[in-house]
């Protein structure tokens, strides 16, 4: 079976019915989505499937055959193919806020935020509190980490449009 | 195993595999230069200065941290001690990955301890390493140490700036060969350039580009994936869980996967991790499973009838005499539940235990704790256990990282081959060492004047679990407690410290632990908020009784200028008015909802914490959402008051989610909160704004300031449900189920 990850064609032997999770984690070695609860009930798995947020834990392999899969580390180039720049930049705008912000703490939860996070401003550049708040609301985290990446988010979105960071 | 390769690991993709060989250090970001020194069992010599510090001829330093980064900053924090009192820049300065061949024993990183008690071991070794390198700089520029000055390492006559060395040419990756006696002269705290400043998280980058390796990435070649194979949830920790059959035959048609059995404990291995996963998922164990707790209904009646051990942690005057000639008195009962750790990712370890020493790659508030309990479930002496830490979730406590670890090595003795062992959510859930429940009997008076003039706290908890459930099924080894002790016992700073009352009575009654009930360990701040949840409810019912603003109240009471201190802080912050109308008074437009505000006071066991709670109750759902925290935390010498101020952001989203949400279900038999559904914590909607405040005490050392803040704000969410609603809630979380009764009571 061939899956597209990060824009790279790639064979795989899982079983098809084994989560894209295993698959991503074990098989292609891809270091972001990270299981959480294997229920897609903290989002820590996340990665985003022709750019819509997908709990990895629980998707089947066979699901995103012929399909595009974009982890953390894709999320740059994900980034200059929607925005059409000549050039991959580093970080997300997004990843740099959270930088920016020092959002983390342990981390663990960051895949998921993150995935989501740059899944909600593919689709509202602008989002308003009450936004953000109900597109995040599938991510938990532990740490109490809410607040800043909230800040994350709406220093990003300012970013992406060209406003004062 | 002799002449490794001293770094030999190649990155695949973005998993790290590490050699089966690698004794030196597997990060070659984190150690630069040569560290001239063989993995040797540990701990090294804390008596000498190569223990904690080395030079390598870049003219850079490692610094030999003892405390593990839990996602709180301390190591960045640390390196901010010993590059100030070295005068090097931080990027000068690195650590290494903890590891009991390597690092000093500093002890484990609880209590608030890393910059309470490891900033000034850091400090003194780094001043001492100073001195030792002035001295030599001394015979080589032919210049008294009083004239020379160092800046960046590099140390220059005074008035004769040609006239220098370095630290990287006087020392360059040699030893210093010089005892560290504590002595040399250290920095006054006027001269810090470096403490005090907020520079960023060094984990941060890594963690945000996806390129860190916590210890769920760590991969060992030739490794077999594990998972442990228990009853969903746990029962009674005295009764274990006893197997009466497995059935192999259940996961035959998963040719990958293989059952590994010691006694009790069952596992299973695999080559691909799926197959591990579903195996233990369908194999068939029949277990038996006794009645033996009481359920989580009836757990406070079994406390108050258990036969307890009593002490008395505080006594001074006669509470009983103060209360009968006191103007106002109070008098409740509260009640806390057990609540879980629940790291967000389940814990994990990796385990090479045909290897010697064995190897054991894994997250730990204590690596040299930790190689112990690896060598009780091995046989083997501790200096034959090898553990390197990898940061795992944030575990606030002593979640299952032991049992996990344990797990792991007792899989890979038996298979004879590195094991990587990671919990199912189920498996960290209803398998935690839960902070244990609480039940208090308070009674305090105050006089006419609104002064507090008795207090008497009773309180009913049990200790901590220490056998670890891996060894307990592995080994048959019986359930243990531990001694009494400071964080176990009733906290007499968090309970009353803070003001002045002249009779006072606190009395311990110790819950036998292993007569029918959960495992239980040191949670964030342990037990603090269910002590402030009961102790600051009732000075704030004083408060009201005696007609004076809980703040003002609490102002004429305090002790000492630094709770003082916070107080003015938070209600400042808060734009504090004062509270004395009648409480339930104010509604917003909406007449279902109640809005109302609390303050409180509270720590664990040093730093002075204060907040101010904003919530709305919905009086027909009887759902609360707090929707402002405010909290100032005074941890005297903030070494970086960023970290502060995120530790303070983060204790007020958990005291929210532990004061609203969080109750560990059980029934007779077992836990039944298996998951973030049947154990729900704040959710990002919910969760309410905060304003944190770092109260800068330059000239105070610098405590601790991971779960000093917990306390406070806890109660402050509970008093400001009082001032919503008139009715105090005595039990929580505050659920709406609670919050129903309460309203309709």
């Amino acid at each position: 079976m061939t899956i597209t990850v990060n824009e790279k064609p790639r064979t795989v032997r899982s079983a098809p019915d084994t989560p894209l999770l295993y698959v991503l984690t074990d098989e292609l070695q891809v270091q972001g989505p990270r299981f959480g609860c294997g229920l897609s009930q903290c989002g820590s798995c996340s990665v985003l499937v022709n750019g819509v947020e997908t709990r990895s834990c629980v998707t089947p392999v066979s699901r995103v055959e012929g399909k595009s899969v974009t982890t953390l580390e894709g999320l740059p180039a994900f980034y200059a193919g929607k925005e059409k720049l000549a050039q991959t930049p580093a970080l997300h705008p997004l990843q740099q806020a959270v930088i920016d912000e020092q959002a983390l703490q342990c981390g663990y939860c960051y895949n998921g935020m993150i995935v989501k996070g740059v899944e909600l401003l593919s689709k509202t550049p602008h989002p308003t509190d009450t936004q953000i708040r109900a597109a995040m609301d599938g991510h938990l985290c532990r740490c109490g980490t809410y607040p800043r990446m909230m800040k994350a988010i709406q220093r990003a979105a300012r970013a992406m449009s060209g406003g004062v960071k | 195993m002799s002449s490794m390769p001293r770094r030999a690991f190649l990155k695949a993709g973005g998993a790290l595999v590490i050699g089966f060989n690698v004794t030196g250090f597997s990060f070659a970001q984190e150690a630069p230069g040569s560290l001239n020194r063989p993995p040797v069992a540990g701990p090294p010599d804390q008596k000498l200065i190569d223990t904690w510090i080395a030079i390598h001829a870049d003219n850079t330093a490692t610094v030999f941290v003892g405390f593990v980064e839990l996602g709180q900053g301390a190591s960045t924090a640390l390196l901010q001690i010993a590059a100030d009192e070295l005068d090097l820049d931080m990027s000068q300065v690195s650590s290494v990955r903890l590891d009991t061949h390597l690092t000093p024993n500093q002890g484990a990183t609880v209590s608030s301890a890393s910059i309470d008690r490891g900033g000034p071991q850091i400090r003194a070794a780094a001043a001492e390493a100073r001195q030792a390198l002035l001295i030599m700089a001394s015979q080589r520029l032919g210049a008294p140490v009083e004239q020379l000055r160092v800046a960046k390492g590099i140390v220059s006559v005074a008035g004769a700036a040609t006239r220098s060395t370095t630290y990287g040419d006087l020392l360059g990756d040699r030893r210093f060969n010089v005892p560290f006696t504590g002595s040399a002269p250290q920095k006054p705290v006027g001269q810090y350039t470096i403490v005090g400043t907020s520079v960023p998280r060094r984990d941060l980058p890594d963690k945000v580009r996806g390129t860190y390796t916590y210890v769920q990435d760590v991969r060992l070649p030739g490794m077999l994936h594990g998972r442990v194979v228990r009853p969903r949830g746990q029962g009674s920790y005295a009764d274990g869980a006893k197997v009466v059959a497995v059935d192999a035959a259940s996961i035959a048609d998963i040719p990958g996967a293989r059952v590994v059995r010691q006694r009790d404990f069952v596992g299973i291995v695999a080559t691909n991790e799926w197959d591990a996963v579903r195996a233990a998922r369908q194999l068939k164990v029949t277990w038996n499973l006794p009645a033996s707790l009481s359920g989580d209904a009836d757990l406070f009646d079994r406390m108050r009838a258990s036969k307890t051990t009593d002490t008395v942690i505080s006594e001074r005057g006669d509470v009983a005499a103060s209360l009968a000639g006191a103007a106002h008195t109070v008098r409740a009962t509260y009640r806390a539940p057990y609540q879980a750790h629940a790291p967000f990712g389940p814990s994990c370890a990796v385990v090479d235990a045909t290897a010697d020493p064995a190897r054991v790659l894994c997250s730990s508030q204590s690596v040299y704790g930790t190689r112990d309990k690896i060598a009780a479930v091995l046989g083997v002496p501790a200096a034959r256990v090898r553990v390197e830490y990898y940061e795992g979730a944030g575990c606030f406590g002593r979640s299952c990282y032991d049992d996990a670890a344990q797990a792991a090595a007792i899989m890979s003795k038996e298979v004879g081959r590195p094991v990587r062992m990671q919990f199912m959510r189920a498996d960290e859930h209803g398998w935690d060492n839960y902070g244990p429940p609480h039940l208090a009997d308070v009674r305090a008076g105050v006089d006419a004047a609104g002064k507090i003039v008795g207090y008497e706290y009773q309180g009913w908890q049990h200790v901590w679990s220490t056998i670890e459930t891996s060894q307990q099924l592995a080994l048959g080894t019986p359930a243990a407690e531990s001694a009494d002790g400071t964080s176990r016992n009733l906290n007499k700073v968090t309970l009353g410290s803070m003001y002045d009352i002249p009779n006072l009575r606190l009395v311990n009654h110790r819950v036998p632990g292993v007569d029918g009930y959960l495992k239980a360990s040191n949670l964030r701040s342990p037990l603090d908020l269910s002590f402030a949840f009961a102790s600051e409810q009732t000075i704030d019912e004083l408060a009201r009784m005696a007609g004076i603003d809980p703040v003002e109240f609490r102002r004429r009471n305090v002790v000492d200028p630094r709770w003082l201190g916070v107080l003015d802080a938070v209600t400042r912050a808060a734009n504090w008015t004062p509270r004395t109308a009648a409480p339930g008074a104010v509604r917003s437009r909406d007449a279902n909802t109640a809005t109302g505000r609390g303050v409180a006071l509270g720590t664990h066991l040093v730093s002075y914490g204060a907040a101010v709670a904003d919530i709305r109750v919905n009086r027909k759902t009887g759902e609360i959402v707090a929707t402002h925290l405010y909290g100032a935390l005074d941890a005297g010498l903030a070494v970086n008051p960023a970290f502060v101020e995120n530790q303070i952001s983060g204790q007020l989203i958990q005291a929210a989610s532990r004061m609203l949400k969080e109750e560990v279900r059980f029934t007779g038999t077992g836990v039944t909160s298996l998951d973030w559904n049947s154990y729900p914590i704040l959710r990002f909607a919910e969760h309410p704004d905060v304003t944190t405040i770092v109260v800068q005490r330059p000239d105070e050392r610098s405590t601790g300031a991971g779960e000093e803040i917990l306390a406070a704000a806890a109660a402050a969410i509970a008093n400001a449900f009082f001032d919503a609603t008139g009715k105090r809630l005595r039990q929580f979380p505050l659920t709406p189920t609670r919050v129903m009764a309460a309203l309709r009571a």
